[in-house]
């Protein structure tokens, strides 16, 4: 049962993650993408992290993706892209360069932590189950905002930051705006 | 991997041949349901509309017009499928069912009835076999409806974009944009639920209501329920919240070329997610299938065994509330875009996450034994400087605004 979900859910993000980088239409990538984050949390569901899975649902295909393609829609660039124009000198040398860092840094983390993850087996922060199905939550709640609330406050201020800093490039200065 | 598909009692130990029966009939009930329900909710709109603007409304086929719904729905069938020229055909036939698919699966986690006396918390026995009358009870409980109203969205959107037309797109763009502002307040007033029924789960939630004193729209204080309300009527994109259909603007808004079994799916789907809606309402802050109770006396249905009592209950409560989304349909007209942009944005969303720290600093506060009386003070100050900031803020843009020459 837990082999065929991960296969089906490992496809779903395969399909998806080839569909956001073969496919030329903007909407139609950005709807690749939703089927990766499905995938996604199919996969959290299957480690019993549900709440994970639903704030992925929630957050990244409801808000984010919904997101990009308002702004598609908007500024009207739902064409086809050209790919032999290069917005940016050399752009797809340092692209492909930091791609492959990053398979490499992965590959690098799944491989030295075989051993550590074989060893320890079935024990790794597996939530408590049983009657409480408030458990998971309760679980995450005490971590975030306890062990780990530094962390998490410091993200809200970068993210406030981050608003602030948006709607602050984005104003038009004309005239004695005072912004 | 069974025990995390549902916590639901009828999942536990090995599979067998009865409780796949019970979970066949479950699914089969709730999608028939479902779709009965729509055909109804049709013909109660269309009635009830009629009334209120003195017409009769449908009478002709079958008792009192009923099967109106049906007859159209038949003819619906029957029309021409056009795939227009400039639009995207695939993400075209694939918006319907994504608008579709989303509004069946929010019915699957409302708990739909069960015997609530004698401690029962709404498990009945059948085959043999304890269960809840409910599809599935995942232990993300309400946060699967926010999920599945966020998915709900694509449907719209995409169905706007692939016509390849300039009305349906200005539809999805205003829908898309309605949809998402208004999900922030409906998760902030849910938040408000969760934190004082102490459970994500629908069933949970449903069990912590036995009585009206304890009803969470009384427990919350009723303004997370008025804003839900509000912020579902503007998730289900009905009047006064309609502008994403908007005929006298859009044409008809992001359907305009939609025909035939299409179009249907898209209508179906917006009245069953009404439905749902008012059902979640009712199952979050109404105590859902639990009989009305005073303290201890319990109102009986006579003539109505316990096992069904708790979907009548359901059924009458939910009624009420598709009631007065009629109602608001026949009454008040529709917003204007920018007010309905402010009303979301300045107005729902800072009042609900106001309420919601009011309710946790009172919760903490009994936690820890504080006086009620400071404690409520306190936080009725922060919130009043808060709101003091928010308006001097929103009265200086205003200015800037006006010397930049902006319209708005």
């Amino acid at each position: 049962m837990e082999l065929f979900v991960f296969t089906c859910a490992s496809i779903m993000v395969l399909v998806g993650a080839l569909g956001v980088i073969f496919r030329k239409h903007p909407v139609h990538a950005a709807l690749s993408l939703v089927l990766t984050l499905f995938g996604v949390a199919v996969l959290f569901v299957a480690q019993s992290a549900e709440f994970l899975a639903a704030v992925q649902v929630i957050v990244y295909a409801g808000a984010i993706v919904i997101l990009f393609l308002f702004v598609i829609m908007l500024l009207g660039v739902d064409k086809a892209e050209d790919l032999r124009v290069e917005p940016l000198a050399s752009q797809r040398w340092i692209a492909a360069l930091v791609g492959i860092g990053m398979v490499g840094l992965l590959s690098a983390a799944v491989v030295s932590s075989a051993d550590v993850l074989r060893a320890r087996g079935d024990g790794i922060a597996s939530p408590v189950a049983g009657d409480n199905p408030d458990a998971n939550i309760q679980q995450l709640a005490n971590s975030i905002f306890s062990d780990y609330v530094f962390a998490f406050e410091i993200t809200s201020v970068l993210l406030v930051v981050a608003v602030v800093g948006t709607v602050m490039l984005a104003r038009r200065r004309t005239g004695k705006g005072l912004a | 991997m069974i025990s995390l598909l549902a916590i639901d009692p009828l999942l536990k130990g090995d599979v067998l041949w009865a409780p796949l029966f019970i979970v066949i009939l479950k699914v089969l009930v709730v999608f028939v349901t479902g779709l009965v329900a729509t055909m109804l909710m049709v013909w109660f709109e269309r009635k009830v509309v009629a009334g209120m603007g003195n017409r009769i409304g449908p009478n002709k086929a079958g008792p009192f017009g009923l099967l109106q719904t049906l007859a159209d729905g038949i003819k619906l069938f029957f029309k021409e499928d056009l795939v227009p020229d400039r639009a995207d055909p695939f993400v075209f036939k694939i918006a319907p069912f994504l608008s579709f698919v989303p509004a069946f699966l929010s019915f699957a986690i409302i708990p739909l009835g069960g015997d609530f006396r004698d401690g029962n918390n709404g498990i009945v026995t059948w085959f043999g076999q304890e269960t809840r009358i409910q599809l599935a009870d995942p232990s993300m409980g309400v946060l699967f409806a926010l999920a599945i109203s966020a998915i709900a969205v694509y449907g719209i959107m995409l169905a706007g974009w692939s016509s390849g037309s300039k009305y349906p797109l200005l539809g999805s763009v205003r829908a898309s944009a309605q949809m998402v502002s208004y999900e922030a307040a409906l998760g902030l007033s849910l938040g408000a639920v969760i934190l004082v029924s102490n459970t994500l789960s629908t069933s949970g939630i449903v069990e912590s209501q036995s009585s009206i004193g304890n009803w969470n729209v009384v427990t919350t204080g009723v303004v997370p329920f008025i804003i839900f309300f509000i912020a579902a009527t503007a998730e289900l994109n009905r009047p006064p919240f309609d502008l994403v259909e908007a005929e006298q603007e859009l044409v008809g808004g992001f359907n305009t070329e939609y025909s035939s079994i299409r179009f249907s799916l898209f209508f179906l789907a917006e009245f069953m997610n009404t439905v749902t809606m008012s059902a979640l309402m009712v199952t979050l802050f109404f105590g859902g299938p639990q009989p009305i109770a005073f303290g201890n006396t319990v109102l009986d249905i006579p003539l109505i065994p316990n096992d069904l009592e708790g979907t009548v209950w359901l059924l009458l409560k939910t009624l009420v509330f598709l009631y007065t989304y009629v109602w608001l349909r026949a009454t008040l007209p529709r917003f204007r875009y920018d007010q309905l942009m402010n009303f979301g944005w300045k107005i729902l969303i800072p009042a609900s996450l106001g309420w919601f720290m009011l309710l946790s600093a009172q919760r903490l506060g009994r936690n820890e034994g504080w006086n009620t009386i400071v404690v409520t003070g306190v936080s009725v100050l922060v919130l009043v400087v808060c709101y003091a900031l928010l308006q001097r803020s929103f009265s200086v843009s205003a200015k800037q605004r006006e010397a930049e020459g902006s319209m708005f």
